[in-house]
């Protein structure tokens, strides 16, 4: 009897808060019709847009994973002071306000910024531009390759990994065949999560890209941009992209998930 | 409502529950600004539910619970998963009914992993922005949160306010965050001492 | 308080766990739940606590049907393998339990509690938590815990079975003197035959969801009623249709018209017992038991032979 009524609260919740959104933003997107979403996602600034967005992600994802990867086995295979401190220092963009994060950047290498003057010298323009929004799509989408491998680590010991060594094998040997095989699903699992973040960002780019359209708008911020010029169709169609991305990534993860199950 | 779902998730068996279960991560999923994109054309003006809480703090409450809403379940999930149900048998075998087990031994043991949940959720929350920054109309003084404040003040080219009341608000993460670790950490003695 | 559990069946999805199984506890006695994994001995237990609803069949306690009453008022006291600690409670908190549930009086409940403490002996531990305690400690926190209430019967589900040897051995003895001293109606499972025999008035022993035997330990020692329980409860070597226990193997240096030659293959010496591995003229090998004394007097050594003599066999009729 009280199994119904949890399972009548709980799924409502859900239904209100998550689904019926959701739901929603197909149906507005092709209210007109299909042929007007077309349209509106195939204009030059959509392109473009999805285009700059797809090319952030396929810089800053690999990146994190390579990072995330090597900084994972730092923090559970070896031991230097600071260890602790680096390891808090992950999660930090877990922490911060996109915004917060958009402004720090752009406090940095804006032309009066602390790299900002050098930078400029040298010609290479950060802020309002692609590396800017490159490097903040890098930071917030940091954390979760480490994240998903550091537990796998721990879990899986160092016990194949001394086995593999005292059968001659060296270091890079032992961790293309010993060490990567068994993390490779945790790593998986953080580059999905990683790319969804970094396709998804909006308020730290929309900080540091000066929101120049055709130039440092990404399929996020065109969104936006959208809306506010009252075109809903086109914000409500690029939505539609991104919340079919989503919905990509949500099958994804459920299926690289690791252990915990639901029976 | 984070421990009721991750409740149903667990102990419960019904059809779809996977697919449940795999929803629960769209908020990680989907980008904020869509996020706030469609909870405004569902609950703002011109929505079919016919309700209008665009411009209000109510639509601010509702795109943080959105965005908020994976954290406690999949912090309890686990924690749920391994618990001990030996322990729930003995409490019945000493006579203790339902009410009295969950407040005294599942609750317990689960709270450490809510606290988990919470003080993810709520860094998460204060710094949100792109859910927001559409529906809540940023109104000053009424519906304005911190993050569209800092980006107002940023694209003012005011740079040293945005500085400022980032700086504070991070210092309020950090010291509730900060008081939530200390909390869990009184709530998980008994495994340390 | 009597036990009586009359044809209980138990099933697990396609698994049956308890095959139409009656047993009867009398009041005041320690009864052993004995089987190998799987026979559902521990599945027993919990029907009679109330921990499972049997698909069939009936629980009595002293008498009244109690096979639809849930486990809270069954008064019956429960101790887990794995002790089942309330971990995020204090051991004094742990044995308090059950008496903050009856809504008993805060200074009654300190008595009970420091009473008990001291009856199991981990008095010194009392605001300490679970964690803080070895197996042994944990275990004998249990049965205080269990024991707060006063329950009519205890039901111990492998109580020792977490522990290291010794451990086991002293807690054995130990659960002893306390039934002795208590007299509450116990059961307890395990699949150890030593324990049982050493402890219990009756041994239950099951197999794959039926009792095979109820008796007293020398009873099913005896008189097995059939050949599981035999090899169940001791050694046993099969001697053509019967069943002889290597002790009861009698060895001999000269042929005796009753014997049978064999080869010594293995003697091994175990401390003040010696095992003497055989090969038989037509084949069969089987090992006998002979003191320290007899192995020297027959001068047992490999390669050897003998002649043996089964003194007391068992036949058992197909049922």
């Amino acid at each position: 009897m009280h199994r119904w009524g949890l399972r009548l609260v709980g799924l409502s919740y859900l239904l209100v808060v998550l689904a019926a959104p959701v739901g929603l933003v197909f149906y507005r997107a092709f209210e007109h019709g299909l042929g007007p979403a077309w349209d509106a996602v195939t204009t030059p600034e959509a392109k473009h847009a999805f285009y700059l967005t797809v090319l952030i992600a396929a810089i800053a994802v690999p990146a994190n994973t390579i990072f995330g990867v090597i900084c994972a086995l730092a923090i559970v295979r070896q031991r230097f002071p600071g260890k602790g401190v680096m390891n808090a220092l992950v999660d930090l963009p877990l922490a911060l306000s996109p915004v917060v994060v958009g402004l720090a950047f752009l406090l940095l290498y804006a032309r009066t910024g602390w790299f900002g003057s050098w930078l400029t010298d040298h010609g290479i323009q950060v802020v309002f531009a692609l590396p800017g929004m490159i490097l903040v799509t890098i930071f917030v989408s940091l954390p979760f390759v480490v994240r998903e491998v550091v537990p796998v680590l721990r879990e899986i010991g160092t016990e194949q990994e001394q086995a593999a060594a005292t059968l001659g094998a060296s270091g890079w040997q032992t961790f293309r065949r010993v060490t990567f095989p068994a993390i490779r699903w945790a790593i998986a699992y953080g580059v999905v999560l990683t790319t969804a973040r970094a396709l998804g960002e909006f308020g730290a780019v929309s900080v540091i890209s000066g929101h120049i359209v055709g130039k440092t708008e990404t399929l996020t911020l065109h969104v936006e941009a959208q809306y506010q010029q009252f075109d809903y169709t086109g914000a409500y169609a690029a939505s539609v992209v991104l919340a079919m991305i989503a919905i990509a990534t949500l099958v994804a993860m459920t299926l690289f998930k690791p252990k915990e199950e639901v029976r | 409502m984070g421990t009721i779902v991750a409740w149903i998730l667990i102990r419960d068996r019904f059809p779809g529950q996977g697919v449940v279960n795999a929803i629960i991560d769209l908020p990680f999923a989907l980008p904020t600004i869509v996020a706030g994109l469609t909870l405004l054309a569902l609950y703002g003006p011109k929505g079919p539910v016919g309700v209008n809480i665009a411009f209000s703090r109510t639509a601010i409450l509702l795109a943080l619970l959105f965005v908020t809403l994976p954290f406690v379940i999949r912090t309890v999930q686990p924690v749920l998963l391994e618990l001990d149900r030996e322990m729930e048998e003995a409490a019945a075998s000493l006579g203790a009914g339902p009410i009295r087990t969950f407040r005294h031994i599942i609750f317990p043991n689960l709270f450490p992993a809510i606290l988990s949940g919470v003080a993810l959720a709520f860094a998460r929350a204060i710094g949100e922005f792109g859910s927001v920054v559409l529906i809540s109309g940023n109104l000053p003084f009424k519906t304005e949160v911190a993050s569209v404040y800092i980006f107002g003040r940023i694209e003012s080219g005011d740079p040293a306010s945005a500085a400022a009341v980032s700086v504070l608000i991070l210092v309020i993460t950090f010291v509730v965050l900060l008081g939530i670790g200390a909390l869990r950490r009184w709530a998980t003695r008994h495994d340390r001492a | 308080m009597a036990i009586v559990a009359r044809s209980i069946t138990k099933r697990f999805g396609e698994f049956i766990a308890l095959d139409d199984a009656s047993i009867e506890v009398p009041s005041g006695s320690l009864t052993a739940l004995l089987g190998p994994s799987g026979s559902g001995k521990s599945t027993l237990l919990r029907v009679i606590a109330g921990l499972e609803r049997p698909e069939s069949g009936t629980v009595e306690l002293d008498g009244v049907d109690v096979t639809r009453l849930v486990p809270q008022k069954r008064g019956v006291g429960f101790v887990f393998q794995h002790y089942a600690a309330f971990k995020h409670m204090t051991v004094r908190e742990n044995v308090a339990f059950g008496l903050k549930v009856r809504k008993r009086p805060r200074p009654e409940i300190r008595g009970r509690v420091d009473e008990l403490l001291e009856l199991v002996q981990i008095a010194g531990w009392a605001d300490h938590y679970p964690a803080q305690l070895s197996g042994g400690q944990r275990q004998r926190m249990a049965l205080a815990r269990a024991l707060a209430v006063e329950p009519k019967v205890l039901l111990l589900d492998e109580p020792f079975g977490a522990l290291d040897a010794r451990v086991r051995k002293d807690l054995r003895a130990w659960l002893r003197r306390l039934h002795d001293e208590m007299h509450v109606t116990t059961i307890f499972v395990t699949h150890d035959q030593e324990e049982a025999m050493e402890l219990a008035d009756q041994i239950v022993l099951m197999n794959q969801g039926r009792i095979e035997q109820a008796g007293g330990p020398r009873e099913l020692y005896e008189e097995p009623a059939n050949e599981f329980v035999m090899g169940f409860v001791g050694p046993v070597n099969r001697f053509g249709e019967s069943y002889v226990r290597p002790h009861d193997l009698e060895l001999l240096s000269d042929a005796n018209g009753h014997t049978t030659p064999g080869k010594i293959e293995r003697v091994i010496h175990l401390g003040f017992e010696v095992r003497v591995e055989l090969l038989l003229e037509d084949g069969r090998d089987m090992w006998a038991q002979v003191t320290r004394d007899e192995a020297e007097r027959l001068e047992l050594a490999p390669g050897g032979s003998v002649h043996v003599r089964p003194r007391r066999t068992k036949v058992f009729e197909p049922a």
